[in-house]
């Protein structure tokens, strides 16, 4: 059975649930939650660009180096992301 | 009107960030073949109902988005013409040999736009191995597959002082603007540009950002195909970003949605039939939203702000 678990974005406190196998950002579009826009869903257009605050995730898809650095540290496109553990995102980067 | 100088968009060149998968997307889903892989990699593909080598070239990279596009044009002459009329404008010239970068293509020109986009001309490429029957023909030869794209129509690019870029396609490269979006003050938003009878083969719309892609379009048949599309957009579960819908400006029936490495489709159906001569469409900006998805009425958050 598909393990679930709870996101919260930072800047509101709101949570909403994601499957171990579910994108972030496709989670976090059908909780309503926000707050980034969905873009392409690819890891390209970079809409969806947020800092994991905690917990564990897999990034399953290549992103897009414009939008994102090795630099910056759990910097990534939700849209590429699953979660291993509970996690805290938030858009303020 | 005979249709000569530039006849339509021929090539165009993305940054994929999957290539095995985007590769899956054009042509399981889309329908385009695959027609060969180059020595560093990249695919070469093509709509059925196309007779030139190939349309559409994929290159794996670590960012979406556009690499550069070509323009065919009817004649070596024009080529040469063109070459004066580019560096008389203001733009430098460079020149692709023979099928050295791109197979079956012959000697390209190429220059940068001020929106920072390269574009390229040309006059010769090979006739593809399958392409449209030309003695009695049949409408094709191989049912066309999935949402059965016949071939590459338009894109929408992004990048800064388009009305210079408009001025280009002009006054330079012959072809005419059937309609145009304002501001209130008269600032240009948005502009569709077209060399034959089609409403646009390019448009732009002015953003800061140089060299940026909304979107690469193929052509289908009909509303009927659209219809196909959506089904198969459904099954193969391909992210849509708006549509099945109707443009008013184009007049042209849509879908937009995704492929796998982010660069947004679209696929386009009918459309008005565009003449020199007729009076050019001027669209406001606060009715732009109604313009671009008549039946909706007004625009999505995701459509103007996405884009790679």
């Amino acid at each position: 059975m598909e393990k679930i678990y709870r996101v919260r974005v930072l800047e509101t406190n709101k949570e909403f649930s994601c499957g171990e196998d579910t994108r972030v950002l496709e989670a976090m579009k059908r909780s309503g939650v926000g707050p980034v826009l969905h873009g392409c869903f690819g890891g390209g257009c970079g809409v969806c660009k947020m800092k994991v605050l905690s917990g564990d995730y897999e990034a399953v898809q290549k992103m897009s180096c414009v939008h994102i650095s090795d630099l910056e540290e759990h910097v990534v496109l939700i849209c590429c992301i699953v979660p291993r553990s509970d996690l805290v995102i938030t858009a303020r980067i | 009107m005979g249709l000569n100088g530039v006849i339509r968009p021929g090539l165009i060149q993305m940054k994929v960030l999957d290539l095995d998968k985007t590769v899956k997307h054009y042509t399981d889903v889309l329908g385009l073949n695959e027609v060969c892989r180059t020595e560093d990699g990249r695919v070469c593909l093509k709509g059925y109902d196309e007779f030139d080598h190939h349309s559409l070239v994929l290159r794996q990279a670590d960012e979406a988005g556009f690499d550069y596009a070509a323009l065919k044009v009817d004649s070596d002459a024009t080529l040469d013409c063109l070459e004066k009329k580019i560096e008389a404008f203001g733009y430098k010239v460079d020149h692709v040999l023979p099928e050295s970068n791109q197979p079956g293509f012959g000697r390209r020109i190429g220059f940068r736009l001020c929106t920072g986009h390269r574009l390229e001309l040309y006059a010769d490429v090979k006739q593809a191995s399958q392409h449209p029957e030309i003695l009695n023909p049949n409408i094709w030869t191989t049912p066309p597959r999935g949402m059965r794209c016949q071939r590459f129509d338009h894109m929408l690019l992004y990048g800064p002082n388009i009305l210079e870029a408009a001025r280009f396609c002009v006054e330079v490269l012959g072809m005419f603007v059937p309609e145009v979006c304002n501001t209130p003050d008269g600032k240009r938003v948005a502009t569709w540009i077209t060399g034959s009878n089609k409403p646009h083969d390019l448009a732009f719309v002015e953003f800061d950002q140089p060299g940026k892609i909304h979107h690469l379009a193929f052509f289908l048949q009909d509303w009927h195909d659209v219809g196909n599309a959506a089904d198969h957009m459904a099954v193969n579960h391909v992210k849509r970003d708006v549509g099945p819908t109707r443009h008013a400006i184009t007049r042209g029936h849509t879908i937009y949605f995704w492929d796998p490495s982010g660069n947004r489709n679209e696929v386009y159906a009918g459309g008005y039939t565009a003449y020199p001569d007729n009076p050019q469409r001027v669209w406001d900006v606060e009715q732009l939203g109604r313009g671009l998805f008549y039946y909706e009425g007004e625009l999505i958050p995701s459509f103007l702000s996405v884009f790679t």
